[in-house]
């Protein structure tokens, strides 16, 4: 193995000097991933996710990782990223589009046994006729699984995301998965600047000793297994355990409002949240959304710039006070169903205020001229 | 409701009530606890704990299997300490070695749920139970449907980060907190007036 030294993770994080590098999205998951202390990765190959996992099984090779190997399938992978963590071992792995969805029943599974699995989704349409083109809406799908959903803008993003995704998916009150989302091409496979922390640190190893569940260590005691499904008989009392079980998953993500907080700054980020119209983004479009908040702004146009960062714990509080004093949220996706506008609606007060547009997709790109054109139409 | 005001109140609460999390109970930080969905320092919440059992005709001590086995270093003292606290306040004990389910069927008459086969729901009898070395997810699953459905009131002695709903939680309790607990409970007993009316035995005793 590679000789590496465990810090803190706050000082990987906040303190530690950073270099920066000239790099692609791929990359920067590599970079992230050399620093986090990895036991297992498990990846199969779809783009534009194949040569994130690619990278990931070079520094295997390096070093970096225990044990890394391809699976049969995104299912098998998914199911065996599962076996890994209930045996207690820090594991990663990557997908995108069709093979989320060909995973998909492993989502709330994973959720469902409490495993804090990392899994970065870069994602590109399903739809037929086929396409391989950046696209939003598996995050969809996914919103309602139980796992914790982080969405990077950027490069930069991603690097960060994946790591503190680990030390927030750990938390003993937590202790569920989280999926980092990137849209796929426009940030895996172009190149930024990442700062990054020295290679030679890492985050210290995951302790599965403290999980809110007991760890399938068979040399430790309770051995026996320990999700035997009860849930399976028929009576009030394996259906009351069945719904408090689903409760508790939810409650875990409430309990990780706090963790994002402390770790990624916030479940969002605003840029001149006092104006009356409003960009709120997430991914991409946030890009996409700043550059048209400027060219507004040079125009003497009030507007400002909503970031969010995390989905799932949904900013719901402060989504809700930002609304109240606006008189517009223009909200830009790249998908076909809008879901971020759903889910925006489902917690302001006013829903007309929320314009669910401009929305692209197929793997167009967004002009920013598009979102400028609803900000002048809610400025007017 | 305004969820700020959301109390962890005995129940029975209701067919399905909500986890206290979703309701914007949140865990206490270090040197903290909760008593009913506050958060206060940790000693009101020993003196809390100690008046409960004290006062309590039935208490029952859950012990899971994170201090009932001598996986690691420092467990047999910790569960000693348990002991000694169940001593102190006259509890007994139904023992929870794993969290197997009951085979060949529940009868929800007599059962809470198949993790705690002797905590019963209906015609329940415990009016006081502690739960200490459960993994928390099976304690969290466990103390929602006691609060739905009973008027026992919880308490969970949590090794590591506490329980928003059980209506008092210690977090991070190790021997020296256990300790500090019997010695609360010990000073309250010297000072107060005999307990009476202790209900017929219920579980296993040890």
């Amino acid at each position: 193995m590679t000789t590496q030294q465990v810090v803190a993770p706050e000082h990987l994080f906040f303190e530690a000097e950073r270099e920066r590098q000239f790099m692609t999205g791929s990359e920067a998951v590599r970079e992230a991933i050399k620093r986090a202390n990895v036991d297992m990765a498990i990846s199969y190959p779809i783009t534009p996710q194949s040569e994130s996992m690619h990278l990931v099984g070079d520094i295997y090779a390096q070093g970096y990782l225990k044990e890394y190997f391809r699976g049969e399938s995104e299912f098998a992978v998914m199911a065996a990223v599962a076996g890994a963590a209930m045996g207690g071992v820090r594991v990663f792995t990557a997908t995108a589009g069709p093979g989320t969805l060909r995973a998909f029943e492993m989502f709330p599974t994973w959720a469902g046994a409490r495993l804090p699995v990392v899994c970065a989704f870069m994602t590109r349409g399903v739809n037929s006729p086929l396409t391989i083109q950046p696209d939003t809406i598996e995050m969809a799908f996914l919103l309602d699984t139980g796992i914790l959903m982080f969405h990077a803008e950027n490069a930069q993003d991603l690097y960060d995301m994946i790591l503190k995704a680990f030390v927030i998916a750990e938390q003993t009150d937590v202790h569920i998965p989280v999926g980092v989302f990137v849209d796929g091409f426009f940030v895996t496979h172009t190149r930024e600047e990442v700062a990054t922390a020295p290679a030679d640190l890492k985050l210290p190893p995951y302790n599965p000793y403290s999980a809110p569940v007991p760890v399938m260590d068979m040399e430790s005691v309770p051995v026996r297994q320990m999700r035997d499904p009860f849930v399976m008989k028929s009576n009030f009392i394996s259906y009351a355990a069945h719904a408090s079980w689903q409760q508790e998953i939810l409650a875990a993500q409430e309990r990780a409002r706090k963790h994002v907080r402390r770790y990624l700054g916030g479940l969002l980020e605003a840029e001149h949240p006092e104006a009356a119209v409003l960009v709120v983004a997430a991914g991409t479009a946030v890009s996409q959304g700043r550059e048209a908040v400027a060219a507004a702004r040079r125009e003497g146009l009030e507007v400002g710039l909503i970031k969010l960062k995390s989905l799932r714990p949904f900013p719901r509080e402060e989504i809700r006070t930002l609304a109240r004093q606006a008189r517009a949220l223009i909200v830009p996706e790249f998908n076909r169903v809008g879901w971020l506008a759903r889910e925006i609606k489902s917690v302001v007060e006013d829903t007309t205020k929320v314009i669910d547009a401009p929305r692209v997709f197929g793997g167009m790109t967004m002009p920013p001229d598009l979102i400028l054109a609803q900000i002048r139409r809610c400025c007017a | 409701m305004a969820v700020s005001e959301y109390q962890v109140r005995p129940g029975p609460e209701g067919y399905l009530p909500p986890a206290a999390a979703s309701m914007g109970v949140e865990l206490p930080e270090r040197g903290a606890a909760l008593v009913e969905g506050r958060v206060v320092p940790e000693d009101d919440a020993f003196q809390a704990i100690a008046e409960k059992l004290l006062a309590a005709r039935n208490p029952v001590f859950f012990p899971g299997p994170a201090v009932l086995w001598a996986w690691k270093d420092g467990v047999a003292e910790k569960a000693r300490a348990v002991l000694r606290l169940m001593e102190v306040v006259g509890a007994r004990a139904i023992p929870m070695p794993d969290y197997r389910p009951k085979y060949p069927m529940i009868n929800p008459a007599v059962e809470i749920n198949p993790n705690h086969p002797n905590l019963t729901i209906w015609h329940n009898r415990i009016d006081v139970g502690v739960f200490v070395g459960v993994h928390c997810h099976y304690a969290n699953v466990a103390l929602k449907i006691i609060r739905g459905g009973t008027d026992c009131y919880t308490i969970a002695l949590c090794g590591e980060v506490g329980h928003e709903d059980a209506m008092i939680t210690l977090r991070d309790v190790d021997v020296k907190k256990l300790e500090r607990l019997t010695e609360a409970a010990r000073a309250l007993a010297a000072a107060g007036p005999p307990r009476t009316g202790v209900m017929p035995r219920v579980g296993t005793a040890v």
